[in-house]
């Protein structure tokens, strides 16, 4: 046992011994001890720098309210941590962690020379010094600050850990395992009622479980005994789930809630197995019961930051629960009495103690408790400085004036190796406001408490400002009975006794005879910013407290100023001669303590990223060789390379074979949409910009659909497959978004169409085979079926059968080129595609992928919709004239189409481009100018496709310019990096004008 | 992250749903007799209150059908949900 182990404890097993490694020194702790206690069991308080003026500081607190002690866990390993607390994490052996704000070491560093330049870092300094000149921000301010920042280092690994995602819900949900939410769990559990408990420690029973004092007992046993049975209790029950290692981190509207569960964070490096790290908890309850707590405030004096300064509820817990004394040689400084429990206990234990109190005089129990153990008080008294470099030795006290503005009489010394500070009590709101909630502000004790109007939400016990202890018991046990709507509680006959406070005092900048100029009265110790900086932004002009604490960076650091936040507020509306309950709290967002993204994310990495759609045909794609494009969600063929081919090669094979002979298409990835019903014939009139009513049965036709803007929204061919029944396409990328539009147009436009729209893109699988010999193919495969130009004509379809199975021939070309596609149920999808393979293998039928079928559309100057159009495009725009009807009355976007913005000439509109050297491909997205000596030059249009055509020997590209339409045969330009291009406007049909390949 | 009451569904997570902007807009019956200016009113003019909103939403990940909600956007709070075609709640 090492001479601050003072004390033996429940939750502490000293026969375990637990080694572990700080700042590259060996220590020894105890199962049971958070890196904190053992620290400081081992007398280490000194354990980071300052963030601005690089001070020496110690551990402050117990709980995720720490500032200081912020380390980097297990550096070089792939598992490596950074802003971790080392009040919050679990001893475990073999754990190694570093100060992490202390380049190059904690005990000498290079940025300590801030501290002695401090009166030149003011509030905003880094606003107002590193503004200029504007070259030396990049090269020597920001590397400058980034490396004396030292704000950890992330893993530059990949997370070997996995996390884990669970749903829940409940009945009551209830944050927080001190004394009221285990009252509060205990009355819903037996109630019947599907309760959950969640508590961030691995230990329930918050302060309680070590408060042993003579003043508060409950039914006549210690609180902390009669806690320890209520636990075992609670434990039995049934219909409660008791969630340890849980930490709540966002409070959303309608009761949902996320918790972080940590599952091995605890564990040894060679403990954790692989199993899951993080479990993030995603929790509707029906009721939710807050019982945060509260967070012990500390008080501003003058250079408050040593190490060895700490809080005073801290250091009892060090002392009652992991048996470590923080000093021999104690001083407290308070406002309050709770300070007086850490006190007695200190006194019991034989340690040392002084107390100075800001307030003349309490007469409560605790404060007699004190006395009577003979522990001098100095009363109407404020500390004025504090001593000692690495850590606190003495300190100096003077008394206040009457009004506490200011301190009077003389200064006297008392040495100390440990100063405990108490400012009184926070209630923690957070999750209360996250919720949605408002807050009061308490003048009594300077506290914002909820402002509860939600009834499936409350607060009880400290974070709700109940503070003595049997007002928690009592206030608890109604509220929850009337929450919970439930007359069942074996709390109703609980005697209690207590102390109770009647006298306080609240000071929140505390006088000294030093001017303020140089006193160093911190509130921020992470950001380390100061009562000084508060009051020189409220100088400056700032007055709303949002921007306060973005210029003075108070409240901003990673404990989110859960021990600054008030003290700030105090300070500005005491200097602005304020009501502090006027000037409002920041807002405090989600989450409450960090999460991992690992927590975030869970099993959603990898290939679980996003969903992967693949057609039937896939693997046969993979077995060819094939190389994958992702089309939304879909995998598709994007070529077939032979022989280490590159993409160029293999596409201008690809596609001369889909000419010269034959090609096959993959095209199952298409969104197909089943519509059915009497008013079928109306719809297709309404959403698409041609007319539909006169298209025979057996016939195709290809649409365009716009959005009522009147911009293109999507393309494809629609079949009638009998009087009521079509079979829509859609772009492979569109066909969600297609189908939720028409849904929203016939159910909220056109509810009296009879009409029924459902998706059946992965119902059929589809082959499309083109090329001068696809007809021979066909003809091979349906042996029975009359291919001829009049039995089966260009934009028709007939049914048709393969081997007993039932499938759709379309004649319809995307490619220009005479064209069958054959729809099979998805089933057959691979069988089909493998017969067509079979029987095309005489005309060297050739797989293609979407880039060949890109180059041989474009070819024939095909449109895409989302690669030629951008949703500023009409089919005017588009040169598609013939497409939009005059005679229909309506159409979902015609009104647009004669806007004023729409009519103007000079809107962009596509155009062939052809390159003065036609070897030249020009980029896609590359920018077109008419003029280049003019300047600025002005952009007129750019390039959305562009190809080496091999059917045409030369470069094509299609293109959006300005006034488009009228610059048939002018020359433009393209200017890239390093050279201009010369390209010419053409028609934008390259191929077959004449239409006559398409009846080869 | 709110719950939404699915007319047809019941009680379901937000994330199953999507919101479809402000309610009760009919698409004009002729919108060929419409000025540029009306026509414009119709496209582009929405209110985007801050308080009670009446909105259309989709049960997208569900049955997908479409009702209307009035929701209060400064705090969530769903006052009524209604089929369409069915009158609003006065408010
Ligand atoms: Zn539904």
């Amino acid at each position: 046992m090492t001479k601050y182990r003072v004390n033996k404890t429940k939750y502490i097993d000293q026969t375990k011994t637990v080694s572990f490694n700080f700042d590259g020194k060996s220590y020894h702790g105890f199962e049971g001890d958070t890196l904190a206690s053992a620290l400081l069991s081992n007398g280490v308080h000194l354990v980071g720098r300052s963030f601005k003026y690089h001070r020496p500081r110690g551990i402050v607190s117990s709980g995720c309210e720490e500032p200081n002690a912020i380390c980097q866990i297990n550096e070089d390993t792939d598992l490596t941590e950074p802003n971790v607390r080392a009040t919050e994490i679990e001893l475990y052996e073999g754990l190694k962690a570093s100060s992490q704000n202390c380049w190059p070491s904690v005990n000498f560093d290079i940025g300590g020379i801030n501290n002695f330049i401090s009166p030149f870092i003011p509030a905003g300094f880094y606003y107002k010094t590193f503004m200029w000149p504007k070259s030396f921000w990049k090269k020597i301010y920001e590397p400058l600050i980034r490396m004396s920042a030292g704000l950890g280092k992330s893993p530059t690994k990949p997370d070997p850990e996995l996390y884990d995602h669970k749903h829940v819900h409940c009945d009551v949900l209830i944050i927080g395992g001190g004394i009221s939410g285990i009252i509060a769990s205990k009355i819903a559990a037996k109630n019947n009622l599907k309760t959950m408990l969640i508590e961030d420690k691995n230990v329930l029973g918050g302060s309680t479980i070590f408060q042993k004092n003579e003043n508060y007992k409950i039914n006549n046993k210690y609180s902390s005994e009669w806690i320890e049975e209520e636990i075992a209790e609670l434990k039995k029950l049934d219909n409660l789930t008791i969630k340890t290692r849980t930490s709540l981190a966002a409070y959303h509207s309608y009761n949902y809630l996320l918790a972080k569960e940590n599952i091995s964070d605890h564990l040894p490096l060679d403990k954790k197995n692989g199993g899951i790290r993080h479990r993030l908890w995603k929790i509707r309850a029906d009721k939710v019961i807050v019982a945060t707590g509260a967070i012990e405030r500390p008080l501003v004096f003058n250079n408050n930051d040593r190490p060895g300064i700490m809080l005073s509820n801290s250091v009892k817990k060090y002392l009652d629960f992991y048996g470590v004394s923080c000093g021999f040689n104690n001083a407290i400084f308070t406002n309050n009495d709770s300070a007086y429990e850490t006190a007695v206990s200190l006194k019991e234990k034989g340690i040392s103690v002084k107390l100075i109190d800001i307030r003349k005089k309490s007469n409560s129990k605790i404060v007699k408790n004190a006395e009577n153990l003979g522990v001098k008080i100095y009363w109407n008294s404020t500390v004025v400085n504090t001593f000692g470099h690495r850590k606190i030795n003495s300190i100096e006290i003077m008394n206040l004036s009457e009004d506490g503005s200011n301190v009077v009489g003389d200064k006297s010394r008392i040495n100390c190796d440990c100063l405990a500070v108490s400012g009184g009590w926070t209630p923690m709101v957070h999750l209360h406001t996250q919720s949605g909630g408002k807050l009061d502000f308490r003048e009594i004790d300077q506290t914002f408490i909820p402002n509860e109007i939600d009834k499936n939400h409350i607060n009880v016990g400290s974070c709700n400002g109940d503070f003595e202890l049997e007002d928690i018991i009592k206030n608890t046990n109604n509220k929850i009975k009337n929450f919970l709507k439930v007359s069942e509680s074996d709390f109703d006959s609980c005697s209690v006794i207590d102390s109770k406070e009647f006298d306080k005092r609240n000071i929140w900048l505390l006088p000294n005879y030093i001017s303020e100029g140089k006193c160093k009265s911190f509130i921020d110790f992470q950001n380390d910013s100061t009562a000084k900086d508060i009051k020189l932004a409220l100088r400056e002009g700032f007055k709303s407290i949002e921007h306060v604490k973005r210029y003075t960076t108070t409240g901003m650091a990673t404990d989110q100023g859960k021990l600054s936040n008030m003290h700030a507020l105090g300070i500005i509306a005491d200097t602005a001669g304020v009501k502090m309950g006027t000037l409002g709290t920041t807002t405090f967002r989600p989450p409450f303590t960090p999460l991992t993204f690992g927590a975030i994310v869970g099993r959603s990495v990898g290939k679980f990223f996003d969903v992967i759609r693949k057609t039937s045909i896939h693997e046969w794609h993979i077995q060819n060789g094939a190389k994958f494009e992702n089309v939304g969600q879909w995998k598709r063929p994007w070529y077939y390379p032979i022989n280490n081919e590159t993409l160029h090669d293999a596409v201008q094979r690809e596609s001369k074979a889909a000419r010269d002979s034959a090609g096959i298409l993959d095209a199952s990835t298409l969104g197909k949409i089943d519509i059915q019903g009497t008013d079928a014939s109306e719809f297709l009139n309404r959403v698409y910009t041609n007319a539909w009513s006169k298209l025979g049965i057996g016939k195709c036709r290809y649409g365009l659909m716009l959005n009522e803007d009147g911009m293109v929204y999507d393309d494809g061919v629609t079949t009638r497959l009998g009087e009521n029944h079509y079979l829509m396409t859609t772009t492979t990328g569109g066909a969600a978004n297609v189908l939720s539009k028409l849904e929203d147009y016939l159910q909220t436009e056109w509810p009296e169409l009879d009409v029924y729209l459902t998706s059946v893109t992965d119902h059929y699988s589809t082959a499309s085979i083109c090329g001068p010999n696809s007809k021979k193919i066909l003809t091979k495969i349906f042996p029975d079926k009359d291919f001829n130009d009049d039995a089966f004509p260009h934009m028709s379809y007939q049914n048709a059968k393969i081997n007993g199975i039932n499938c759709r021939i379309m004649r319809i070309s995307f490619t220009g080129e005479l064209s069958y596609e054959i729809n099979i149920d998805s089933k057959y999808g691979m069988s089909l595609w493998e017969k067509c393979i079979e029987a095309g293998k005489e005309f060297k039928i050739t797989p293609y992928g979407t880039e060949t079928m890109h180059l041989l559309r474009a070819e024939k100057g095909f449109i895409i919709v989302g690669q030629d159009t951008d949703g500023t495009m009409t089919p005017i725009d588009l040169q598609m004239d013939w497409i939009v009807s005059k005679k229909k009355y309506d159409f979902i976007g015609k009104r647009s189409l004669y806007r004023s913005d729409t009519i103007r000439e000079d809107r962009k509109q596509l155009v062939g481009l052809l390159t003065d050297d036609p070897n030249e491909v020009l980029e896609e997205g590359a920018q077109i100018v008419s003029d280049i000596n003019k300047k600025p030059i002005e952009m007129i249009g750019h390039v959305t496709s562009s190809y080496f055509s091999p059917n045409l020997n030369k470069s094509i590209a299609l293109a959006v310019v300005k006034g488009g339409k009228k610059m048939n045969g002018q020359k433009l330009i393209v200017p890239m990096e390093n050279k201009n291009i010369n390209v010419t406007v053409s028609n934008f049909i390259f191929l077959d004008k004449e239409n006559k390949r398409i009846n080869a | 992250m709110f719950l939404i009451n699915c007319p047809y569904c019941g009680e379901r997570d937000q994330s199953e749903f999507s919101c479809g902007g402000e309610a009760h807009i009919v698409r004009p019956k002729q919108p060929t007799e419409l000025s540029d200016d009306q026509w414009a009113e119709y496209l582009f003019m929405r209110k985007n209150i801050k308080g009670v909103q009446f909105e259309r939403w989709n049960h997208v990940h569900g049955c997908r059908k479409w009702f209307n909600m009035v929701r209060d956007t400064s705090n969530d709070k769903i006052h009524a949900i209604y089929k369409m075609g069915e009158k609003p709640p006065v408010e």
